[in-house]
């Protein structure tokens, strides 16, 4: 398991943060914090700029947060012929960090409003690659 | 007014979907506009840089294949990148060698061939330019970057489709006085909102399109400038700045933050404000984007853009005009090609030769262009 099995269409195999992907694997979304200045990151990362320490501690994003604001993409780029159309959102979470990821289709597109609350799941999709979705 | 460094041509080529010929000789076409009648030859050229976005270019290192057409070789050729807004950064590296005294004349040419790239090819790079990490895996497009500003817009200020679609309006009606421009018809405020929808709530008619084309800006010091041409025009202040490529983690998603921050260091070089801009050309890849560009450069209060343009205040003859020679939206858009044609158009308007779409006494102009969604703006003011 490495970042080749996630999301529709991936670029990158290794890196630093592999845990994200076990941890997704075990049903959790989690990210890091700094273990020395306390800043929380997401996309998660290894590495503290500010610290220039690579002591890091990782934490669960189980909140519901606030949709910030989101968009349906009827034209995807390749690899997401088969899954378009489809509605990428940002949500904005209690732990202190900020999430791109998709809204699940079983939110009809008429009920997805800017503020509505929202929690990031793990999902397998159809080719058994891991990913999160938005969901109520 | 004066500076040390001027603009001392400017040239483009026709922006068109596909335009025949190679980029060497699209290039040479966009250097031959910008240094006609400035009586010089390649050996009083001291540089040349070649701004375009190297995914869409099938020749790996361009910068001295154009020099040897150009015929400034063995003169230093170089290539640089910010994807949309790479033109403009050509233009701050032109500013910067000329005013550290390394340089007196360096020729900046912005180009892309966009029709080189299959649709397939285009659409397969489309989904890299976001954080191919956490980003790109979820089906990120530059669209989406701009649809997800539109909706929080609409959102937190009451913004509406039909206020997005009045600023292609106005692009179209200048677009059909340029002769260089790829979309020549003037488009209805129905003709916008019955378009297919690309990324809700931005609609075929809200983006602007892929293009090829070449620009050419040749920049000068103040005393070559002055032998050089009887109208330079001076770069007053120069602003650049960067956002995070990972759109969840800026602090806004209805305000480029980053353009704020250069339009900042750009009119402090400058010591001027927005309210001393007489002309604009902004980075209007989306309808969405120029009513940005309004709040983000201070020509207008945030959330109070698209009162501008319902007002028609950004028509050339409104309190201040942006994007009179129809912006990218009509234009189109060959990435490296697009900053430089934004300087060509400021510098017309400075110079009082833009015709039908000329402001009045235009003294200042700004042009802004940005990479990615909000992601590379550079803010450069200019005076004659």
């Amino acid at each position: 398991m490495d970042f080749g099995n996630f999301g529709t269409v991936s670029f990158t195999k290794q890196a630093k943060v592999m845990p994200f992907i076990d941890y997704l694997s075990q049903g959790k979304v989690m990210t890091t914090q700094c273990k020395h200045c306390g800043r929380k990151f997401f996309p998660p990362r290894q590495d503290c700029p500010y610290c220039l320490s690579s002591d890091v501690e990782w934490f669960e994003i189980k909140s519901k947060g606030k949709l910030l604001t989101y968009t349906t993409v009827n034209y995807g780029p390749s690899g997401f012929e088969d899954v378009s159309p489809y509605t990428l959102g940002i949500v904005e979470f209690s732990e202190g960090v900020r999430v791109l990821a998709r809204i699940s289709k079983k939110i009809a597109p008429k009920d997805i409003k800017v503020g509505m609350e929202l929690k990031v799941v793990p999902v397998k999709l159809s080719d058994e690659k891991l990913s999160y979705d938005f969901e109520t | 007014m004066k500076g040390e460094v001027a603009v001392i041509g400017a040239g483009q080529t026709v922006f068109t979907r596909n335009c025949g010929v190679s980029v060497r000789e699209l290039c040479f076409e966009a250097y031959k506009e910008a240094a006609e009648g400035l009586n010089i030859s390649p050996k009083d050229v001291d540089a040349l840089i070649i701004a375009s976005a190297p995914e869409y270019d099938k020749q790996r290192t361009p910068a001295a294949l154009i020099s040897e057409y150009l015929g400034l070789t063995p003169k230093p050729a170089f290539y640089i990148e910010t994807v949309c807004s790479s033109g403009t950064t050509g233009v701050k590296m032109a500013y910067s060698l000329i005013k550290s005294g390394l340089h007196d004349i360096i020729v900046m040419i912005g180009f892309q061939k966009m029709s080189e790239l299959t649709s397939r090819e285009a659409a397969e790079v489309m989904g890299r330019g976001d954080d191919t990490m956490f980003s790109s895996p979820f089906g990120t497009t530059m669209p989406a970057g701009h649809a997800l500003y539109a909706r929080a817009h609409m959102a937190k200020y009451g913004t509406t489709a039909e206020q997005l679609a009045k600023v292609r309006v106005k692009n179209a009606y200048y677009g059909s006085l340029n002769s260089k421009a790829t979309y020549r018809k003037v488009l209805s405020l129905e003709d916008i909102m019955n378009s297919d929808v690309i990324c809700s709530p931005l609609k075929k008619f809200d983006c602007c399109a892929n293009a090829d084309g070449a620009s050419c800006v040749i920049l000068a010091s103040a005393d070559k400038a002055r032998k050089l041409t009887d109208k330079p025009i001076w770069v007053l202040g120069v602003g650049s700045a960067t956002a995070e490529l990972n759109w969840s983690a800026r602090g806004s998603s209805t305000s480029f933050l980053a353009t704020k921050e250069a339009a900042k260091t750009a009119y402090e070089m400058a010591g001027l404000g927005p309210e001393d801009i007489d002309v604009a050309e902004v980075h209007d890849c989306f309808t969405i984007s120029e009513i940005l560009a309004y709040e983000d450069l201070g020509f207008a209060k945030p959330g109070e853009g698209p009162k501008l343009i319902e007002d028609k205040e950004t028509y050339h003859d409104g309190k201040i005009p942006v994007n009179v020679d129809g912006g990218l939206l009509s234009k189109g858009h060959p990435i490296g090609a697009t900053g430089g044609s934004q300087v060509r158009t400021i510098v017309r308007q400075l110079r009082g030769e833009m015709g039908e779409s000329q402001v009045k006494d235009a003294k200042v102009g700004l042009v802004h262009n940005v990479g990615g969604t909000g992601t590379y703006p550079n803010v450069i003011i200019f005076g004659r």
